[in-house]
C-alpha cells in the first residue's frame, strides 16, 4: 500500500507522518509536495500537522487552494482514503471534506500534551484495529482544536456514528479537565459521510513508537493497511 | 478600471463561544470600564481594488469573503467601505 504524505510550506508532521507508515507499519510512503497536481499512484493521502502558509488569516484557508488539494478533494470524491491530523483536519474543514470548524482553543493557549480519548466507534477503516469505547492516549500540540459546528450538523454526526474520537477523562483516573480545547460534544476526530475521509486534532502518527510512550496511534495505521483494499 | 480600497470586517458569528472577546472584556472590566456587555474581537481587511466601479468593488469582494476571507461555518463578514483609493 503507498501512502502520500502532502508537504505545505510550514507543515512540520510530515515526517512523523511518513515515518509511522515506514517504520511503524513497513509500508511506502512519499512526500506530495503542495505545488504539484499529482497524487503519484498513492492508495492513502494523509495530511499532516503544521503551520500552512503560516496559518495566516485562519488555520487552513490558504493551504486549501494549493494545486495538490484539488487532486485530494478528487481523491476522496472518488471515495479514496484520506487522513487528516491536526493542521490537516483544520484544512480538510476548510476545503470541505469534512464539516464545520477548528476555532482558537478555549483557554486562548496552545497546548502541548497527551490527551485521553476515548474510540467512539470502530467501524471505520481508520480505527477496526481498535476496540468501541477503548481508552487511550495520544499527543496534541495546537492553539485552534476547538472543533465548532451548528447544532444540526453536531446531530448528524452523532446520529450517523461519524464522531470516531472524543476528548474523555481515564476510566481509571477521577473527571478532571479533560477537553483540552473547549470543543463541542468534546469532540476530537470525525468521519467525512463516506467514511473514507477522517479528521481528527490529536497526533496518533506521533504514538507509535514505544520510547515515545504507548504506542496507542499504531492500530490505526494497522486499520488502514487491513481494512483499505489496493 | 479604477482604484478603490476596500475595507472588510470579518467577526465571529454571533452565539458562537469568543473566547478572544470574553479575555478582552474581562481586561476592560479589570481596569475599570463597568460599562463594557460584550466584546467581539475579528478582523480588518483592507483591499486596494481595480474595478470598473464600486458596484463591482463590491461585488468581487462579496465573493472574495464567500470564497476566502471569512469562514462561512463560524464567521460573518461586513463591507464596511468603498472609497476611491
Amino acid at each position: 500500500m503507498k501512502f502520500g504524505v502532502v508537504t505545505f510550506p510550514g507543515s512540520n508532521g510530515d515526517y512523523d507522518a511518513l515515518h509511522a507508515v515506514t517504520e511503524g507499519i513497513g509500508e511506502e510512503a512519499v512526500y506530495l509536495w503542495h505545488k504539484d497536481a499529482d497524487l503519484q499512484g498513492c492508495d492513502v493521502v494523509i495530511l499532516p500537522g503544521g503551520f500552512s502558509y503560516g496559518d495566516y488569516l485562519r488555520a487552513g484557508a490558504i493551504a486549501r487552494f494549493s494545486p495538490i488539494m484539488r487532486e485530494v478533494v478528487a481523491h476522496a470524491r472518488r471515495g479514496g482514503p484520506v487522513v487528516a491530523f491536526c493542521n490537516g483536519f483544520q484544512v480538510a474543514c476548510e476545503a470541505g471534506l469534512l464539516p464545520g470548524a477548528l476555532l482558537r482553543n478555549e483557554s486562548l493557549k496552545f497546548v502541548c500534551a497527551p490527551v485521553g480519548l476515548r474510540v467512539e466507534t470502530a467501524d471505520t477503516p481508520f480505527t477496526s484495529n481498535y476496540q468501541r469505547g477503548q481508552h487511550i492516549v495520544l499527543p496534541i500540540a495546537h492553539g485552534d482544536g476547538r472543533y465548532s459546528a451548528d447544532e444540526q450538523t453536531l446531530d448528524r454526526l452523532e446520529g450517523e456514528g461519524r464522531v470516531v474520537f472524543r476528548y474523555a477523562p481515564s476510566p481509571l483516573e477521577a473527571e478532571e479537565a479533560y477537553n483540552p480545547n473547549g470543543s463541542m460534544r468534546d469532540i476530537a476526530g470525525i468521519v467525512n459521510e463516506g467514511g473514507n475521509v477522517l479528521g481528527m486534532m490529536p497526533h496518533p502518527e506521533r504514538a507509535v513508537d514505544p520510547l515515545l510512550g504507548p504506542p496507542d496511534g499504531l492500530p490505526l495505521f494497522e486499520s488502514i493497511l487491513q481494512r483499505v483494499p489496493v | 478600471m479604477k482604484r478603490f480600497r476596500v475595507a472588510v470586517q470579518v467577526v465571529p458569528r454571533r452565539g458562537l463561544l469568543d473566547p478572544q472577546g470574553k479575555a478582552v472584556a474581562d481586561a476592560l472590566h479589570s481596569l475599570g470600564f463597568r460599562g463594557v456587555a460584550a466584546v467581539h474581537v475579528g478582523r480588518h481587511v483592507v483591499l486596494e481594488l481595480d474595478a470598473p466601479d464600486a458596484d463591482a468593488a463590491r461585488l468581487q469582494t462579496r465573493e472574495m469573503c464567500e470564497r476566502l476571507l471569512a469562514n462561512p461555518v463560524t464567521e460573518d463578514f461586513e463591507i464596511a467601505e468603498v472609497s476611491v483609493a
